[in-house]
């Protein structure tokens, strides 16, 4: 068999918005871009964001890309790096405006501008009233993007390697990344592409729980690809669960419910949102939210035979407002639930939806780690941008709307650098004959076959323990028995075998390579949550109840390799205005 | 209940064989559910699929003869078994229920699908009065999941020559589109016997639809719209 090699200058792996708005940058600037994904580049998981994308557009009432950045800062629960949020909420506007000239059938006002609605955590004139950020396509709002994107692409040119799944990056001698040995799903035959640039595009790793918004592909391909480079992975320990998933289910009903009207109840009848946040109630952040949620069903006021969870009230909204602005949802819930709610409330429960923390990213999209010295050395090569980052712009928790923001503004942003960083490295590196050999001993690792594991059995044991010890609330002996059930898994998966090692089309091997990258994500996880020992954002410590800002207001960066963790400061100094210090935090 | 599971793998099967499941079914199963059971039993069955609800279009498979997509159709929708479920017809199938949608994407890629405009862009949004805009639902939610498509007999017959029914609801989905500023390129692209006029309005694909659009009506837009230039 001999290995197919090609070269191309950039080389993106994934997708999603972020992954196809650098690819489109770069292909209308005639670079040779090739662009893998393990799926159709529609079916990426971006397709599923329902809620919008914030900009301060002020199409609806005044507004400023400064209170978004406050908003933001303060949803991060000051761990997002100020520079970054900085640009991002500036960066928005003409982002969205561009996307709309690019086609996306946002919903409209009657002014004829682009619909905007009010979301969690967001805020006009630093705190005070509540503002209308979020522009919206219905809450299919993903969906018309990427499409979008995609469309766009097709314009463009550029080079897709559909259902091509990413083994591992490939390094020269010093490090710096020179590509990736990929497998070509339908056939099973691996290749190498060669770049003198690689972007990481590849989502998020919500899979790592059991009941979970995320989609089977979100597996954390990337991260687990940058872990095993020696990149290290920041802040994973944060990881947010979306307030209303389906109950018993997992899948999204869009925030964009409660900004549009609709509230939760417990079973007494009461808005008990009142009691955690008084002045935004419903629309707290998405962290508050959850916690409230589960501390109802705790003591006993949760709904339905098992009191296990809350119910979401939109019927009041009116048949005409759901059927308009929350179409998707309804679909949803009467597919799933057999509940229709435009005249019935909505069962919801916290899922498991957004990393926060992800490879460590500079605003430019560069990939930047502690390789030999100085917290923030840039590997040569490299790229991430999208939920696979950290950028930071979302610290210790999103806030809804940010999402699409950021892969937008990040996806693109990659693309432009990109171009400069060709201009500047015209020849491709070599690369290192011990990584490909690396990279072709994992790609042959699912060869054996006999007795052994399933990757079901170890799969669903492994997304059980993650969902039991590192959920909404941790305390320390739950997460330390956590870490050794973690990585008591990790050691059993040498013994996995394939019944089926064909090679045509085979599910089986790549579900056998994902179970591999979620464990290795889920070791950053529950390592990072285990020893921050406060509670900020999403990371939630009955034992440490409080913020340490002395102590803590740093990034974790988790190293597979050592099976370590690191620190680094919070960029705490915007671009261009005051720094917003931290202060408590209340909705 | 009995699920007959289509099965073929190039590298050991001479021909396609179907494969008898017993799966026990609960409240609130879908069909993916069911194929998802079947593969934890037998690793070496292949299916896409990924959002697991109905936003993604990675599972369309046909099941009792009708297109449709395994993760949003409830298991309680066929009282009795056997519930047979085979790939999508009409395409080449690489592997059990996974089929090569080349032609279908092809098709799609020939319709420009993106929004074509003369004017210099403006500083801010072009600006859509709410009806404009409502003119385009029931044609941007189209996922590409091919069950319309695969559908056809038109298509079937002439996949190369025929757009098919989903690539023609995006024709007119940017047709539609007031923001949209190349109609006569477009329509003067869709010209001849073939590309749209072999719909002989079965509407099999209205049926098929998971969606629930209707590319029967779009392709009945084009065509007047485009009598009504020829005039």
């Amino acid at each position: 068999m001999s290995l197919i090699r090609r070269n191309f200058d950039v080389l993106i792996i994934g997708a999603g918005g972020a992954g196809l708005n650098a690819a489109v940058q770069l292909a209308k600037a005639d670079m040779r871009v090739a662009v893998v994904s393990k799926v159709f580049p529609t079916r990426s998981h971006t397709v599923a964001a329902q809620g919008g994308v914030n900009a301060a557009l002020g199409n609806v009432n005044d507004d400023s890309w400064h209170w978004h950045m406050f908003d933001t800062v303060k949803g991060s629960d000051y761990l997002g790096d100020q520079d970054a949020i900085e640009f991002m909420c500036r960066e928005a506007i003409p982002t969205v405006y561009e996307l709309e000239h690019n086609g996306v059938p946002f919903s409209r006002l009657d002014s004829g501008k682009i619909y905007q609605r009010s979301f969690g955590g967001q805020s006009r004139g630093f705190g005070e009233e509540q503002a209308s950020r979020t522009c919206a396509a219905a809450d299919r709002t993903g969906h018309a993007i990427l499409h979008t994107l995609y469309q766009q692409n097709i314009k463009a040119r550029s080079h897709f390697f559909t259902e091509y799944f990413a083994i591992d990056l490939l390094q020269d001698a010093e490090g710096g990344v020179t590509g990736a040995l990929v497998m070509d799903i339908a056939s099973g035959e691996p290749m190498i592409l060669n770049a003198r640039a690689t972007l990481l595009a590849t989502g998020g790793c919500g899979q790592v729980f059991r009941t979970t918004s995320n989609a089977h592909i979100n597996t954390g391909d990337g991260m687990a690809m940058a872990l095993r480079a020696g990149v290290p992975l920041q802040d994973m320990e944060f990881f947010q669960f979306h307030p209303t998933g389906v109950a018993g289910r997992g899948m999204l009903i869009t925030e964009a419910s409660r900004g549009e009207g609709g509230y939760l109840i417990n079973s007494e009848g009461e808005r008990f949102m009142e009691r955690y946040a008084p002045g935004a109630k419903d629309l707290a952040s998405r962290d508050v939210v959850a916690r409230a949620i589960v501390t109802e069903v705790r003591e006993g006021r949760g709904c339905g035979p098992n009191k296990d969870y809350v119910l979401l009230k939109v019927d009041h909204l009116g048949e005409e407002v759901v059927a308009k602005r929350l179409p998707g949802i309804r679909e949803t819930s009467k597919i799933f639930l057999g509940v229709d709610p435009a005249f019935e409330p909505i069962p919801v429960y916290p899922t498991a939806h957004y990393a926060m923390g992800g490879i460590p990213s500079d605003r430019f999209g560069r990939v930047v780690a502690p390789v030999h010295h100085g917290p923030e050395e840039v590997v040569q090569g490299l790229y991430a941008a999208g939920e696979c980052a950290c950028v930071s712009v979302h610290g210790a928790n999103r806030l809804g709307g940010n999402s699409l923001l950021d892969i937008l503004v990040f996806g693109r942003l990659s693309g432009l650098d990109i171009l400069e960083y060709l201009g500047e490295h015209p020849r491709h590196r070599l690369t290192d004959s011990s990584s490909e050999e690396c990279a072709m001993a994992r790609f042959q690792r699912f060869d054996m076959s006999g007795e052994g594991i399933t990757v079901a059995e170890l799969r669903s044991e492994f997304r059980k323990v993650m969902e039991d010890h590192a959920g909404v609330f941790r305390t320390d002996a739950v997460m330390r028995e956590g870490v050794d059930k973690v990585r008591d898994i990790r050691h059993r998966l040498e013994d996995v075998r394939l019944a089926d090692t064909s090679r045509t089309y085979n599910t089986a091997r790549i579900e056998a390579f994902e179970l591999e990258n979620l464990i290795d994500v889920g070791i950053s996880i529950v390592t990072a949550a285990l020893h921050r020992k406060e509670s900020r954002g999403a990371h939630s410590r009955p034992d440490y109840p409080e913020r340490d800002d002395r102590n803590w207001m740093r990034h974790s960066l988790y190293f597979l390799e050592e099976d370590r963790l690191d620190y680094k400061p919070v960029r705490t100094k915007p671009l261009s205005v005051d720094s917003f210090p931290p202060k408590p935090r209340v909705y | 209940m009995e699920f007959q599971i289509y099965r073929f793998n190039p590298d050991v099967d001479q021909e396609p064989r179907m494969q008898s499941f017993a799966v026990e079914v609960e409240r609130g199963m879908m069909l993916r559910d069911v194929l998802l059971e079947i593969k934890r039993r037998d690793e070496s069955f292949a299916f896409r699929h990924s959002c697991g609800e109905g936003v993604c279009g990675s599972d369309g498979v046909n099941v009792n003869g009708r297109n449709q997509l395994a993760c949003i159709t409830p298991v309680s929708d066929y009282e009795k078994g056997p519930v047979v479920i085979r790939p999508l017809p009409g395409r080449p199938v690489t592997r059990d229920l996974v089929v090569d949608m080349s032609d279908f994407y092809h098709q799609y890629h020939a319709v420009d699908p993106w929004l074509k405009r003369k004017d210099p862009v403006p500083e801010q949004e072009n600006l859509q009065t709410p009806e404009q805009r409502a003119r385009l639902d029931g044609l941007w939610e189209c996922i590409l999941c091919g069950c319309c498509s695969s559908s056809c007999p038109s298509f079937w017959w002439n996949p190369e020559k025929f757009l098919g029914p989903q690539a023609l609801l995006s024709s007119w989905r940017f047709l539609a589109d007031s923001r949209d500023q190349a109609e006569d390129e477009r329509l003067d692209a869709l010209d001849g016997p073939y590309k749209v006029f072999r719909c002989h309005t079965i509407m099999n694909c209205v049926d098929a639809c998971p969606k629930h659009l209707n590319p029967t009506r779009a392709i009945g837009h084009i065509r007047n719209l485009m009598l009504k230039k020829s005039v």
